[in-house]
């Protein structure tokens, strides 16, 4: 039995001091995402149909590179913290459920470097 | 007499009823829609891959993913892309106002849903005609 008191359990960060991790990098992910996708749904909307030129004249400056690439890892973040918890919530296998956890970050990794890669590739 | 748990048969008692016997409630359809967005806005990711990756190989390999994303397909694909994105976006704030303690009352939680369905209808619209409108100024 524990002696510590109910409330001692919640407050703070858990005996592993990492309670609110998770929760945490998830709301932390989605502030940024807030002006980051109105940014991406902007430069999508503008440069939808333009001439190949346009697109990578725009990718070239600096400030839409940077934009763009904290987008993306922002945004693949986000996606790995969500699928961990939809797989958590839906696998009950442990095996089955390690493998999609692996899974869905080797994804994300894979993700973030190729679009990463593209976005350096066409700015530098 | 009531049967005995452990009799190894089904009980004959009736079962709490499943999803399917429910209407479902406003919030119920928001909570569900906002996974399935976030599920589907994860193979999203792999559109923004491939646009960035065609763009940064060359005018032939942009027009190639030109060709496929103006295609009927395409544009289906990603209608249903910007309609997640901006779902997922729009009820995401929701969420945030819940985390910070706001809008918990049944009848505010209905409405912030049905806000975020027609916000979501209204945006998704507003941003294809936007996308078509600049389409014509680059031609």
């Amino acid at each position: 039995m524990s002696v510590r008191s109910p409330l001692g359990k919640v407050k703070g960060l858990g005996s592993a001091r990492s309670g609110t991790h998770h929760f945490w990098q998830q709301r932390l992910t989605a502030v940024a995402l807030l002006p980051l996708t109105l940014w991406f749904v902007w430069c999508v909307v503008r440069y939808t149909g333009a001439p190949h030129g346009e697109v990578i004249a725009f990718l070239s400056d600096p400030v839409s590179a940077v934009v763009m690439l904290l987008f993306i890892v922002a945004g693949v973040y986000h996606m790995a913290l969500g699928l961990h918890v939809v797989i958590e919530d839906y696998i009950q296998r442990e095996g089955t459920k390690i493998a999609l956890f692996m899974l869905i970050n080797f994804a994300a990794f894979a993700v973030a470097a190729v679009c990463g890669f593209a976005v350096l590739k066409i700015a530098i | 007499m009531p049967e005995a748990r452990t009799s190894g048969r089904p009980s004959s008692r009736p079962l709490s009823p499943h999803l399917q016997i429910y209407r479902w409630p406003i919030t119920m359809g928001t909570s569900i829609l906002h996974r399935i967005t976030g599920v589907g806005l994860a193979f999203g990711t792999l559109l923004l891959a491939w646009w960035l990756v065609a763009a940064s190989m060359g005018p032939d390999a942009y027009a190639d993913f030109e060709s496929v994303a103006f295609g009927w397909f395409g544009r289906l694909v990603l209608f249903g892309f910007t309609l997640a994105l901006v779902f997922h976006a729009f009820n995401g704030v929701r969420h945030l106002f819940w985390d910070a303690g706001y809008g918990f009352k049944t009848a505010s939680a209905n409405v912030s849903g049905l806000a975020v369905y027609a916000l979501t209808l209204v945006a998704t619209i507003v941003i294809w005609v936007m996308a078509y409108q600049g389409m014509g100024t680059w031609q």
